[in-house]
């Protein structure tokens, strides 16, 4: 019974990561997928949400600033439009220059707001980080939200208290997974609609051929600047959602930029860029090859060691990790060269609804 | 004025500035040859300067075991020999594929080249750090007498020094190649017009294997170099560096190799000098910061004038 629940909950731990890679790559989706723009710095705007977010609602520490104990949507909210405003004020700078220009600002900005979260530490407790961020539903448990609104309502402290004691502690697990699922379906219509709306539309005709687009009247730069700020958006409530998983963000080693922003090109690419079903396919597909890699790995090691006894295994195994990122980086290689469409190509929406 | 003003600035933040602008010099001229003559901005530059640097450490330790006691800049003539080979090696299996593909396509290899190479390096070496010479480095004895007795004391490691020196050879053998080789009149002429340049019969294909040996012959130098003055060698170093060679290559203007070394000696003085208590007793930008000075040099040259400080060419 144990190993079957110990299957359950690292599936849904499985589910709520890739869950939250799905938003990732959604929101590069947007940006790079349907307009074209080079985003090299998904970390960046990770951690952006993650860091409102967390700083919005955590408790009284004597760490970092804080206390505001905001409801938790807030700080979901903020940590979307924090994110979004940045990618508003570099697209201003950067998007009339081609994709490259683009790239590298992006690079750059991500490591901008590491350095500051690393050096502003009254206010992120610098390299240390922010601990004990509230998980959505996880928090009800926790005294502050279940004897203030809306759960004091509904039951007296001590009977919420005691009720909690009662259930299993991982109840709140599959919740948090479920709802990190609804939230990536839901932004998964949102972008269809789009995508087969006007908008959506002129996106495609300015990625292809900008001169076009702007000799038929469309205000390209524009344009540009809401994909990359939708974008961004989708990628700072990812953000959230990650703190929220973590419960312990700190600047460096959270937002690795070769685990967050490329990684999460890896599962665009794969999945198929252009293709929101696509954006999510390769999401799971390659975290699930992400995190079964460690298990082969670990797996090659034990055998290779039972093989050769005299080896010392130990420096392979600290090296384990460096061997699964280089394969992922030889698998997109070969993906860029031999299926540069992704498993679910691009589908062009159809010039109307009802030909 | 020596006493009060000079010897602290000169010695603690105009000479490291030096050294590191040399640094980002060397590194920007391979980004700026890349972008000018394949067209696209190449990620994996810093990698290679990594890699190098690590390469000579190991032909440091082989030296070492052979009984030979050697310099780093022993060690670093057969690095850059693999790191050329390196640069060569990816173009032709990740990069050539992509020749006639929308430039952006390279770009995303380059991207993941980055990471290939960082975590091959990690594989082979580990992640901890290596160093080649342990301990503080001290002033050269001779220039520090010499200007001493004219009231003048300049304090210069003899790694600054070598450093100083290595990369004023290196810029010279560099601008006669350019100026004066078939080779350099040729990737001159790609950079400035491609097809032009395929008609009148150059063979770009060579002119792109020049280019890179060029640039990672110039990144090894940067990746011993920078090894040298910080004394030690990581994985992420190549990363660190990356951002500051962009913005050296588009202060100078893209394509224009001396425009890089410019904008590269401009952007190290500009992170040390950033330091120095110009206005009151602290530092004006705080140290934790020196590695923005760049990005923010970088961005207002985006919004000003994008073709930089010598006419560089926009895409």
């Amino acid at each position: 019974m144990d190993i079957i629940l110990g299957y359950f909950l690292y599936g849904m731990s499985l589910l709520t990561v890739g869950g939250i890679y799905a938003l990732l790559a959604l929101g590069l989706n947007v940006q790079w997928g349907f307009a074209g723009l080079f985003n090299a710095g998904i970390a960046g705007f990770a951690a952006i949400g993650a860091y409102t977010y967390a700083i919005l609602t955590t408790a009284e520490s004597k760490f970092h600033y804080g206390g505001l104990e905001l409801p938790l949507l807030v700080g979901d909210v903020m940590a979307m439009v924090l994110a979004g405003f940045i990618a508003g004020v570099i697209g201003l700078i950067c998007i009339r220059l081609r994709a490259d220009y683009l790239a590298i600002a992006t690079i750059g900005i991500a490591e901008i707001i590491k350095l500051v979260l690393k050096n502003e530490s009254d206010i992120t407790n610098g390299p240390r980080g922010i601990n004990k961020i509230p998980r959505t539903w996880e928090h009800f448990s926790e005294e502050r939200f279940y004897s203030s609104f809306p759960l004091n309502v509904i039951n007296s402290s001590d009977s919420w208290q005691s009720f909690f004691e009662s259930i299993a502690r991982w109840w709140w697990q599959p919740f948090f997974a479920g709802t990190i699922i609804l939230i990536v379906l839901f932004t998964y219509f949102l972008l269809e609609k789009l995508r087969t709306s006007p908008w959506g539309r002129m996106m495609t005709a300015i990625r292809e051929n900008e001169m076009a687009a702007a000799a038929a009247g469309k205000d390209v730069t524009r344009r540009r600047i809401e994909a990359f700020i939708l974008g961004a958006l989708i990628m700072g409530l990812a953000g959230a959602f990650l703190g929220q998983h973590l419960r312990l963000i700190e600047p460096t080693q959270t937002f690795d930029p070769s685990k967050m922003t490329f990684l999460v090109w890896v599962m665009l690419i794969a999945g198929g860029s252009g293709n929101n079903k696509g954006a999510i396919l390769g999401a799971f597909l390659i975290w699930f090859v992400w995190s079964s890699s460690e298990l082969v790995t670990n797996g090659m090691i034990e055998i290779l060691a039972s093989i050769f006894d005299s080896v010392d295994i130990s420096i392979l195994k600290n090296r384990a990790g460096f061997i699964r990122m280089l394969f992922i980086g030889l698998l997109l290689q070969i993906i860029l060269q031999r299926y540069p469409k992704g498993i679910l190509p691009e589908k062009r929406p159809a010039v109307s609804g009802k030909i | 004025m020596w006493e009060s003003f000079g010897f602290e600035f000169i010695n603690f933040y105009f000479i490291p500035g030096l050294v590191l602008g040399c640094i980002y010099a060397l590194g920007a001229i391979g980004i700026t040859l890349t972008f000018g003559i394949l067209r696209f901005a190449n990620f994996s530059h810093g990698e290679i300067m990594m890699t190098s640097s690590y390469l000579t450490w190991e032909f440091i330790m082989i030296f070492t075991s052979l009984g030979i006691l050697a310099h780093p800049l022993i060690g670093a003539i057969p690095a850059s020999i693999c790191a050329i080979l390196l640069a060569l090696f990816v173009d032709r299996f990740f990069y050539k594929p992509f020749r006639n593909a929308p430039t952006i396509m390279i770009v995303i290899a380059s991207f993941g080249m980055m990471l290939i190479i960082r975590s091959m390096v990690q594989v082979i070496w580990g992640p901890n750090q290596l160093t080649f010479v342990k301990g503080i480095a001290k002033p050269n004895a001779y220039i520090r007498d010499l200007t001493a007795s004219f009231d003048f004391m300049l304090l210069i490691p003899n790694k600054h020094f070598s450093i100083l020196i290595g990369t004023v050879l290196i810029m010279l053998l560099f601008n006669y190649l350019l100026s004066s080789t078939k080779i350099g009149k040729g990737m001159r002429a790609v950079s400035d017009n491609p097809d032009l340049a395929k008609v009148s019969g150059i063979d770009v294909e060579n002119i792109i294997k020049a280019t890179w040996i060029v640039g990672g012959f110039c990144a090894a130098a940067a990746g011993v170099f920078l090894a040298m003055d910080t004394q030690f060698i990581e994985s992420t170093m190549g990363f660190r560096m990356l951002l500051p060679m962009f913005a050296a290559a588009i202060l100078g203007g893209i394509g224009r190799p001396f425009g890089a070394v410019a904008g590269g000696l401009i952007i190290g003085l500009a992170e040390e000098l950033s330091a120095y208590p110009w206005f009151g007793d602290g530092p004006v930008i705080s140290p934790g910061y020196k590695s923005g000075v760049a990005f923010s040099i970088m961005v207002l040259m985006l919004i000003i004038k994008p073709s930089g400080l010598f006419k560089g060419k926009v895409f």
